[in-house]
């Protein structure tokens, strides 16, 4: 057989039928994750065909997106934003009872952002296809996954069948080689990457991120950089497992044990591209150009490096991005004031990213103009993160601390922000009116939402670094 | 089961620019329904509405001479983003019934074709005209594979045969996916590892 690519052998290994001229692939799916906003319309049309969930048991569910993060009141009333948000989580509790499939509910110990709760309870696997009703289900491909986000029809085709129709989509490597400079994360990079092949430059195409720098990265930081891929326009982005997604597998709760443990351990290391692979495209990424990087404009390809300016010539596009974010052409983002810092969201609301932010915050306080929001992306998170006191650094910093969810990355559970405000956020996506009607947003790393909480201004967290080497 | 659908005729409307995304087309905000159907009032509703809840008189989708168009022209790389079907839906069911656009988001054009909206990449030329044209009729046909104009203008259009055959015949996929459940579970069934 001639040199694959890891997404070639990934899709031929779940084919159950393979394309043809006049037809989709029919692809089996090993894990399906649902949560509340893209589902109920899919159950309605299975009752509606008298059809049954085929697989509960690759089933899993949680309540993620439109989920109060504030704490439940004594008498156990939460601040819902309206009764309908309520009604639809209802509505999926009441449907994984009737199809019998797991659900991570309010009480529940595991509950998260579905990107967040996947990988963390060892659902997501190595070799497996992954598919959600999300668009950011890009993110499982860290672990050498086929992983990506489907519409709610989708939805209910996997419900029923566990398998999607599919295209084959081509391949792209993406490799990135060096060493990051100091304060700069798996966000910077991957800022940086849709910048340079802009928001559709992934469009038809499956990402392969490969390099020394993505193999130096921790499986967070892996998940960072999938997790945006959705950004570039791409269907999904992987990366290959190692040693460091090994080690990070073990002993989580659904990871497998003993004799299945080896098994599993020696299909994972198969699971590299052959060294004579072809991509059908290859992008090369010096990291040592990454700066911190954020976003001015109205899409994630509207990056800039922090200590950079917009465009001086902006073109029609640009030019509305300039005009929605109150920049002028040419202007420095450095010193620009910020009204709303949020950390979290399934890009960058992990443990490793809490303590970025709080190694800044501590024993510091934020800016009083600034409203700070950390929100962990799911309980486990959050427990961690209390169990290392990192709860009382942001506590005591002046920022908020919440429940796990997906709060002001969607802004669908009343967590926003104020018209005409400009978000910091760690979040992925600066659309207009993403955070809330009016809402302007600039997305960074955590460490950089951090710097700019802290001054209440755009501000290039090495500033932070330098003080601190000092 | 869908109407079974051979050809689109309506005046254009046209959204110029590139990057229209899901949050603009249907603001999160309104996703906590459980249904699919009324969607339509809230399609592109911070451009269709200002802050008060007024009609905002600029926007191309409330202006009067574009009342009834069913095909929207829009930018390079429409319906990037979210997977929320809602922009479909939301779409359909303000009335438009075809998006043309020198490209489209991958997600958004799988769940728009899965709805019967005819969600169609066409040429820069193509484009230019359309946006030249706007407001005229255009036939969009399926049996062809041709968009024409009504200057006579016309131009083929590339469409997966496959979803072409779906949407004429007014199939769904979901049926096809069914009688493959035999082949589902011989697979499951013979695979050596499962990860
Ligand atoms: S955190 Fe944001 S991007 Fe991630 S799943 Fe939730 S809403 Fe989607």
């Amino acid at each position: 057989m001639s040199a694959r690519t890891l997404f070639d052998k990934l899709w031929d290994a779940h084919e159950v039928e393979p394309q043809a001229a006049d037809r989709p692939a029919v692809l089996y799916i090993d894990l399906h994750l649902i949560h509340e906003v893209t589902s109920p319309q899919a159950f309605a049309e299975l009752n509606r065909r008298g059809l049954s969930v085929r697989r509960p048991d690759r089933t899993y569910g949680t309540i993620d997106h439109s989920t109060p993060t504030l704490a439940a009141a004594p008498d156990g009333q939460r601040a819902w934003v309206t009764t309908e948000a309520e009604q639809q989580v209802e509505a999926l509790r009441r449907n994984c009872r009737a199809h019998g499939i797991a659900l991570e509910d309010w009480e529940s110990e595991h509950r998260g952002i579905v990107h967040v709760m996947g990988p963390e309870l060892g659902l997501t696997r190595p070799g497996m296809t992954i598919v959600c009703g999300d668009s950011h289900t890009s993110t499982h491909g860290a672990f050498g996954a086929i992983a990506f986000g489907i519409g709610t029809t989708e939805v209910g085709h996997v419900l029923a069948t566990q398998c999607l129709l599919q295209r084959r989509p081509q391949t792209m490597a993406i490799e990135i080689e060096g060493e990051l400079g100091p304060g700069v994360d798996a966000k910077d990079v991957v800022l940086h990457i849709i910048g340079q092949i802009g928001v559709g430059g992934g469009r038809g195409h499956a990402i392969e991120y490969r390099g020394s720098t993505v193999r130096a990265m921790s499986m967070e930081q892996r998940m960072t950089l999938c997790n945006m891929s959705i950004e570039a326009g791409a269907r999904c982005g992987l990366v290959a497992p190692d040693q460091t997604t090994f080690d990070w597998m073990k002993g989580r709760r659904h990871a497998p044990e003993g004799d299945a443990w080896r098994r599993a351990l020696y299909e994972w290391q198969q699971l590299v591209s052959d060294e004579d692979a072809v991509f059908d495209r290859v992008v090369r990424i010096d990291a040592r150009d990454i700066r911190p990087t954020l976003t001015w404009g109205i899409h994630p390809g509207q990056v800039v490096a922090v200590d950079g300016h917009t465009p001086r010539e902006p073109s029609f596009e640009e030019n509305r991005g300039l005009r929605y974010m109150g920049f002028a052409a040419g202007d420095a983002v450095i010193g620009r004031p910020v009204q709303t810092v949020f950390v979290g969201s399934c890009t960058n609301g992990r443990l490793s990213d809490l303590r970025q932010a709080a190694s800044l915050l501590r024993g510091r306080r934020i800016h009083p103009g600034v409203r700070m929001l950390v929100v962990p992306g799911s309980v486990q998170v959050k427990r961690e993160a209390e169990s290392e006191g990192l709860d009382r650094v942001f506590l005591e910093a002046g920022a908020e601390w919440r429940e796990a969810g997906c709060s002001m990355c969607i802004a669908m559970n009343g967590d926003l922000v104020g018209a005409g405000e400009l978000a910091v956020s760690t979040s992925n996506r600066n659309f207009e009116g993403r955070q809330g009607p009016g809402a302007r947003t600039v997305l960074a790393s955590p460490l950089t939402a951090a710097a700019c909480a802290l001054t209440g201004r755009i501000t290039d967290p090495r500033d932070y670094l330098q003080e601190a080497a000092a | 089961m869908r109407q079974p659908m051979n050809r689109l005729v309506s005046r254009t409307v046209v959204l110029e620019q590139a990057d229209i995304d899901t949050d603009q087309i249907i603001p999160a905000r309104f996703l906590t329904t459980t249904q699919r159907e009324g969607l339509g009032r809230h399609c592109f509703a911070d451009w269709r509405f200002d802050r008060q809840g007024q009609p905002n008189p600029e926007f191309a989708l409330n202006r009067s001479e574009n009342a009834g168009a069913a095909i929207l022209v829009a930018g390079r790389n429409f319906g990037c983003g979210s997977s929320r079907e809602h922009a479909p839906w939301a779409l359909l069911d303000a009335g438009i019934q075809a998006v043309l656009a020198p490209s489209i988001a991958d997600i958004f054009r799988n769940n728009a074709l899965k709805n019967g909206l005819l969600a169609l990449p066409v040429d820069e030329d193509l484009h230019a005209r359309l946006v030249e044209r706007q407001g005229h009729a255009v036939e969009i046909d399926l049996q062809q594979q041709r968009i024409v104009l009504d200057d006579g203008h016309s131009a083929s259009f590339e469409i997966e045969p496959f979803v072409r055959r779906c949407l004429m015949e007014g199939v769904d996929d979901f049926d096809f996916l069914l009688a493959r459940l035999p082949a589902i579970a011989n697979f499951e069934g013979a695979r050596a590892w499962t990860p």
